[in-house]
């Protein structure tokens, strides 16, 4: 008899009065008994609708019936068939919007939480489980992968599994892309990544640190190395700015730099090299994961306030629904409906205020969200200083400048199919670098694509 | 980890180094910069390359010991390590199309360091270059002998006079636009002040002005717009965008104040490990 709930089992968590004031992760994960608890909710549907909410196809229900079993490792490799990433998935995915959003659970109460038994079983692997991955035989076939975040992660690791001789290029001195320098500690610790990268290196993965391909070398470069492939997967880092008079005073950060400062450089630890401006007030522009990321960080950075800038409404948000919960819980002010038009400086060129049209929706735009018009005078000024601006990101534009023979769009973006093949010969791309920012499952199913469509390519040769 | 394999001290403050970079030396051309940490701790710090080898695999930096990061960078000697060293990063000059023309090159103290593989790259394409160099003091003065080597005419002043040169290079730049020179660039490096009065001496005359942004960034790739500054009324990434722009649309009242951002953090985490700040 499934447990008849019609909510999740509560996920431990940090008191949100001592976790807005520490970097140590947020949720705690569930106990053995809670897991299974909570996988008994799971009435193993016969049609299984939350598999088609996944971007890597995860067995769902399979993986939780071997929780509800107490069978822990055998469920973690159910996900790992599939997915390479499953302790950072459980962590981040938009849960909401794909396979919990297609639960049947969730028509009359909350759907099973499938991300925190993601979250478990991956956890309880890592904790639990010492076997190294068996390494596959080396075909002696080279290929290579720019970039090492969640796309350029997950092709890496299915192209050694084919048995590919695989070497990853990062620009960075450290491997792991966003989940390293945007997703908080907080969020995401980072020991997790490190952790999930160091399978790949014993599956005999490559990773090339302080290597910009496009600078370092070109794509053209490493085909005349031997590379008989090359995957794209350089992300979509380039931050955006909205052109607003006084966006380049002292104060004002894109949330990229913000977030780097603190999770890459370690700015929020004590005597830390790399300088972060403690603010007092902070406005945070977006309404996205990453704005939340940012205004969490600069409450715990020691803001006493932190407001979400926002100019539709809450319905709007574009975040995940926990980072929201979690935000407001924390004592994130949200100014929804509040677009700002100008930050105001001080005498020594610092930020002092920021000065907001209010908003209302009006009719729906061509992404199906209601658009916000200004309302005539109801301007508001909200003293703060600091700005962080996080309306969204562009694709780097190194790769594409040095690459002319590979074609992008009018935004940017380079131009390749769902299997993520470009007009280049040879040359593959996924995740942000083609969608333009997106999530980090979206992401990892587009470096999956890219690998099989590369084994073909390569087999074809 | 990257190999110091030569270390020289060119006056009190302000070393080379010559880095076992191969992945830099490969593609560096004059006007591009590096990315380095000096250890596990370390702060990203851009340096522009100095000069390359090719064939050897080297990558030569020159730096002023000026703050917390280059101070613990100058205490490094000749066989030790730098943990990370990424490069060439930026939009290199483009000088062969000024083959046959006569150049200007403009280096502020430890500006030289950057207006020297410049001015060797003009050079050595077939421009006529001219270096004028600017130091505060005699003891300043850094690779003369290598800027006279690259430069049909060069002119050294000091702030003081005690090279027996008193003046600023704006003064020598505007006599030699009066003697006639005819420069069809100017290239200036050196303190955002500097570059400013270069470009305020070069704009009545329509004379096309680069200058070389060395703003703080933290990845040197585009990603963090730490390094953004306004160019002709537009948000441009030193980085990516530079750092080469033309300064007659430059914003540097704007840079100049944004520069200040980090003095107090530089200033404490330099007396925290007592360290002189210059």
């Amino acid at each position: 008899m499934p447990n008849m709930s019609n909510v999740k089992v509560p996920m431990p968590e940090q008191k949100p009065n001592i976790r807005n004031a520490n970097f140590e992760e947020v949720s705690l994960g569930y106990t053995d008994d809670m897991a299974v608890e909570e996988a008994e909710r799971c009435l193993n549907c016969k049609h299984k609708p939350c598999i088609k909410g996944c971007p890597v196809n995860v067995q769902i229900p399979e993986f939780i019936m071997a929780i509800k079993e107490r069978e822990f490792k055998k469920a973690n490799d159910i996900i790992k068939e599939t997915s390479s990433l499953p302790a950072v998935c459980g962590r981040v995915c938009p849960q909401e919007v794909q396979c919990e959003g297609l639960c049947v659970r969730g028509r009359k109460g909350e759907p099973v939480g499938i991300g925190r038994l993601e979250r478990f079983a991956a956890d309880w692997a890592m904790q639990n489980v010492n076997e190294k991955p068996a390494k596959p035989t080396c075909n002696g076939k080279k290929v290579a992968i720019v970039g090492a975040g969640p796309a350029s992660l997950t092709c890496a690791g299915d192209l050694a599994l084919m048995g590919y001789d695989v070497t990853l290029f990062e620009a960075f001195h450290v491997a792991g892309g966003v989940l390293m320098y945007g997703i908080p500690e907080f969020r995401l610790p980072k020991a997790i990544v490190q952790k999930e990268i160091n399978t790949l290196k014993e599956l005999g993965v490559k990773i090339i640190t302080n290597y910009v391909v496009g600078k370092s070398a070109t794509i053209d470069d490493l085909f005349e190395e031997g590379y008989l492939a090359v995957f794209v997967g350089s992300g979509a880092g380039l931050p955006r700015f909205m052109n607003l008079p006084g966006e380049n005073l002292n104060g004002v950060y894109s949330a990229n730099e913000y977030l780097t400062r603190i999770n890459l450089m370690k700015a929020y630890e004590d005597g830390a090299v790399t300088p972060i401006y403690k603010a007092k007030n902070v406005a945070v522009f977006g309404g996205g994961n990453v704005a939340m990321d940012a205004a969490r960080s600069a409450k715990r950075m020691g803001a006493e306030n932190v407001y979400i800038v926002y100019r539709r409404s809450e319905n709007e948000l574009p975040a995940r629904l926990e980072e929201i919960h979690h935000a407001k819980e924390e004592g994130i002010e949200f100014k929804i409906l509040s677009n700002p038009n100008e930050i105001i400086g001080d005498d020594n060129f610092w930020v002092k205020a920021i000065k907001c049209d209010t908003m209302e929706l009006g009719e729906p735009d061509e992404s199906g969200r209601r658009s916000p018009v200004k309302v005539p005078n109801a301007e508001f000024i909200l003293e703060v200083d600091c700005v962080i601006v996080s309306i969204g990101t562009s694709p780097n534009p190194i790769i594409p400048s040095s690459t002319p023979d590979l074609t992008t769009n009018r935004w940017g973006c380079v131009v390749a199919d769902d299997a993520g093949v470009t007009e280049k010969p040879g040359v593959f791309a996924g995740g942000d670098v083609v969608t333009g920012a997106a999530t980090v499952i979206l992401a990892m199913g587009a470096g999956k694509n890219a690998a099989v469509a590369m084994d073909t390519y390569i087999k074809g040769l | 980890m990257y190999k110091i394999l030569e270390k020289e001290r060119l006056s009190s403050q302000v070393v080379k180094m010559k880095i076992d970079a191969p992945h830099v030396a490969k593609k560096a051309l004059a006007g591009q910069f590096i990315i380095l940490r000096v250890d596990e701790v370390g702060e990203r710090i851009p340096l522009t390359i100095a000069d390359y080898d090719r064939e050897a695999g080297t990558t030569t930096i020159i730096f002023q010991e000026v703050g917390y990061s280059t101070i613990k960078l100058g205490q490094k000697n000749a066989g030790d390590y730098l943990i990370d060293f990424v490069g060439p990063l930026g939009i290199a000059s483009h000088v062969d199309e000024y083959k046959g023309k006569n150049i200007c090159v403009i280096g502020g103290g430890l500006g030289c360091a950057i207006a020297y593989p410049q001015a060797k790259a003009f050079y050595n394409a077939g421009a006529n270059v001219d270096v004028i160099a600017g130091f505060r003091n005699s003891d300043f003065i850094i690779l003369e002998k290598e800027m006279a080597a690259v430069s049909n005419k060069l002119s050294i002043v000091t702030d003081d006079g005690s090279n027996g040169h008193k003046g600023l290079v704006t003064d020598v730049l505007n006599q030699s636009i009066a003697d006639g020179a005819n420069y069809d660039l100017v290239i200036a490096i050196g303190p955002l002040v500097m570059m400013k009065f270069v470009c305020l001496a070069t704009k009545p005359h329509n004379i096309k002005t680069l200058v070389s942004m060395n703003s703080t960034m933290v990845d040197g790739t585009g990603m963090c717009g730490c390094c953004r500054l306004t160019v002709d009324g537009k948000t441009k990434f030193a980085c990516v965008d530079g750092p080469d722009f033309d300064g007659h649309l430059v914003d540097f009242d704007e840079t100049i104040r944004k520069a200040s951002m980090y003095k107090e953090h530089e200033r404490n985490q330099c007396n925290l490990e007592g360290m002189k700040n210059a």
